[in-house]
């Protein structure tokens, strides 16, 4: 007798716009309906603009010695912008560290990404109402974070969903297990939002998931998985539309992977030349994600080489005016290594700030003996 | 007033914080229909429902991780750790997360969180039941920790605990769970975090302990007939460095008593502190009397590891005759 099949299922892959130009009207305008108006695609296509040329400068400050390691997000712009796009403004977005576009798109000011970089925590001070967590440096820890503001959203029926964003590295974590298990089997709705870029640094996907696909795994959490082109904002805007539904009709959590290409190195501490293969770059060059939708709005008669160049003119204003805002800034206080630790300083805490000594006669400042010049000048007020 | 266990006085202060606050929620392993496997929970989730007495997955990162998401976004999530020896698996959410959320946001996001994990040794419970890393979680920046060894103070503490606007680690002594009664007030109170409690007054020497130790203090000091101070930290951080100050400026000699292995061991920090605020005061070195520096056995032998009145006895003596 054959056995019974307990289970079976297949992974959708979307592409509504591909690399070719091909361009999917029934996915993309059901009824004629475009799912991203003309006004919204041209405007997302100026923010893919503005977001490759802060990225370029954030390179060239880093390279200049103006900045840290950053990591660089060129060529996965469509996937976070393209995910922020298509939820409302008080659904949270719960990023790793190479979401600029999506956090861009919210309204996070433009120098806070740099700050952070610059190794400043006032990049992280995310105003508030914007629903947005700060960058995730650990990897897949933040997953959990997102199921939990979601479910506070849930609990206070908001219909509010969270978006957390993790690389293919990423759902080797244990804590993606746990957020995912947490979400699907709890209820909580949460979009489970996959940038398979090809790469964890050095380690290629293969060597995080030997299954075919990433986004079968979010099935064995009985969630609803999908897999787009993650280069075609088009795909990944149809994605996340359903998973919003989802989540905002019946709390039910959502993965998707999309599948993309981290064109450049893993940060600028890397150099991945020395595990990838150049014709496999080349290849992912040409899919860029920009090349399609520009191809695709010079079809349309929506854009020209005119606004193109406009539109680097004013990405470059408005890069130039964020690299000066973060460089500007005024230093941050020695205090506030200890400002912000807690809602109110432990005692032990005051004294550590006004005297910049840890060891200590007493721990009381005035029975210190007479401090140096050198520990006078880190005092602060 | 009613004569309550330390796990009733828990209890008690879970519902009225709960009944006042619907921002505060329970989640964790068998906290629901089950109370807890200590039955701290008993009777919480029949009373407050299924939203607000949540039982998860079996996973402690996934317990404190969504806490933690759940506190960001200004709820006051209490997850419950069923044991201290699977405080493990959430130690990077705590440490990597909890702990510095406000600070990496200069304040824009906080996590209101209060961590319940029954701790210590001697009730003869499996492997890994019977831990006591708090000095793990002290030496984490950002992090309040306390311990209370007492019904009334638990339920002042916990009060506090889920007040506070940052995330404290509450460890529940199992041991002292249902070791004793005491008249606990019906209404609601709070036990400041970061004060210590004079258990007893005295002029030679000055304990210092916390958890379910306090009580082995006791038995020591009810044996002994030297005058002798016992304090009872109950906050490990921040650290009521004053009042400990004020003892043994007072009697000048100084035990430490704690169930965590010696070496690094929060008493090692109380012994610094006193030795930096007291110097000229002490008439004796510091003695820890604290578990040894081996892996917590299993229960036929926990006795002889936990820092029983008998050691503790003979660590008075020592002090007393230095």
């Amino acid at each position: 007798m054959p056995l019974k099949k307990a289970f079976t299922t297949t992974i959708d892959n979307v592409s509504i716009l591909d690399e070719h130009g091909s361009f999917d009207a029934k996915l993309g305008a059901p009824g004629g309906k475009p799912i991203i108006p003309d006004d919204d695609l041209v405007k997302l296509y100026e923010h893919m603009c503005l977001c490759r040329k802060y990225d370029e400068v954030a390179f060239k400050l880093q390279r200049s010695g103006r900045m840290g390691t950053y990591p660089e997000n060129r060529g996965q712009e469509a996937t976070s912008l393209g995910a922020a796009y298509a939820l409302n403004g008080d659904d949270w977005l719960v990023p790793c560290y190479r979401e600029n576009a999506g956090l861009f798109w919210r309204g996070l000011p433009l120098e806070f990404v740099l700050l952070h970089w610059m190794g400043d925590e006032r990049g992280n001070a995310i105003p508030e109402g914007m629903c947005i967590t700060p960058l995730a440096i650990p990897i897949g820890t933040q997953m959990l974070h997102a199921t939990g503001l979601a479910w506070a959203s849930k609990y206070r029926n908001e219909k509010r969903l969270a978006c957390t964003f993790f690389g293919d590295g990423a759902t080797s974590e244990g804590d993606f297990h746990e957020a995912a298990n947490f979400a699907a089997n709890l209820d909580i709705p949460v979009i489970f939002f996959c940038q398979n870029n090809g790469w964890a640094i050095s380690v290629p996907t293969k060597i995080q998931c030997s299954a075919p696909t990433i986004a079968q795994r979010g099935i064995a959490y009985g969630m609803d998985s999908i897999q787009c082109d993650g280069n075609d904002i088009f795909a990944v805007v149809y994605c996340m539309k359903e998973a919003a539904k989802r989540a905002r009709e019946n709390n039910r959590p959502t993965f998707i992977e999309a599948v993309t290409y981290r064109l450049g190195d893993h940060t600028t501490a890397d150099d991945a030349r020395r595990y990838r293969d150049a014709k496999e770059v080349e290849k992912w060059n040409n899919r860029d994600p920009m090349i399609r939708l520009r191809n695709y709005l010079v079809q349309r008669k929506l854009w020209d080489d005119a606004k193109q160049e406009a539109a680097v003119a004013r990405a470059k204003e408005a890069v130039t005016a964020a690299v000066k805002r973060a460089e500007e800034i005024a230093s941050p206080k020695t205090a506030d290594i200890f400002n912000s630790m807690y809602a109110e300083l432990p005692d032990d805490l005051v004294i550590q700030r006004e005297t910049m000594m840890t060891h200590s006669l007493g721990q009381h400042p005035e029975e210190l003996p007479p401090t140096s010049t050198q520990q006078r000048t880190h005092q602060q007020a | 007033m009613a004569n309550l266990t330390l796990v009733q006085a828990i209890n008690l202060a879970l519902i009225q914080e709960m009944e006042d606050d619907d921002r505060v929620i329970i989640l964790g392993e068998d906290v629901g229909p089950n109370g807890g496997v200590f039955r701290v929970t008993e009777g919480l989730h029949q009373r407050f429902g299924s939203d607000r007495v949540v039982d998860t997955p079996l996973a402690e990162s996934g317990i404190i991780g969504s806490a933690i998401g759940l506190a960001m976004a200004g709820l006051r999530p209490i997850p419950e750790i069923q044991f201290e020896g699977f405080l493990g698996p959430a130690f990077d959410q705590i440490c990597t997360h909890a702990a510095r959320m406000r600070t990496r946001t200069r304040g824009a996001l906080t996590v209101p969180l209060t961590i319940r994990v029954p701790v210590g040794g001697g009730i003869h419970a499996p492997e890994l039941h019977s831990d006591s890393p708090e000095s793990f979680y002290a030496h984490q920046p950002g992090l309040k920790v306390v311990m209370p060894a007492s019904p009334y103070d638990a339920k002042g503490l916990l009060i506090s605990a889920i007040r506070d606007p940052d995330p404290v680690i509450y460890f529940e002594p199992k041991r002292i769970y249902r070791a004793f009664r005491e008249e606990v007030p019906e209404d609601e109170y709070t036990i400041p975090i970061g004060k210590a409690r004079v258990v007893s007054e005295g002029d030679d020497i000055t304990i210092v302990s916390w958890g379910a130790s306090v009580v082995q203090c006791m038995k020591a000091i009810e044996a002994s007939d030297r005058s002798i101070e016992l304090i009872d930290l109950r906050t490990i951080y921040p650290l009521d460095i004053e009042t400990i100050e004020a003892s043994v400026k007072k009697t000048g000699r100084v035990v430490v008593v704690h169930e965590a292995p010696l070496t690094a061991g929060f008493g090692a920090e109380i012994a610094a502190r006193v030795m930096e605020h007291c110097f000229l005061y002490l008439e004796a070195p510091v003695q820890r009397v604290t578990g040894f520096d081996t892996i917590m056995p299993y229960y036929k032998l926990e006795l002889e590891y936990l820092p029983e009145a008998e050691r503790i006895a003979t660590a008075i003596d020592h002090v007393a005759a230095y």
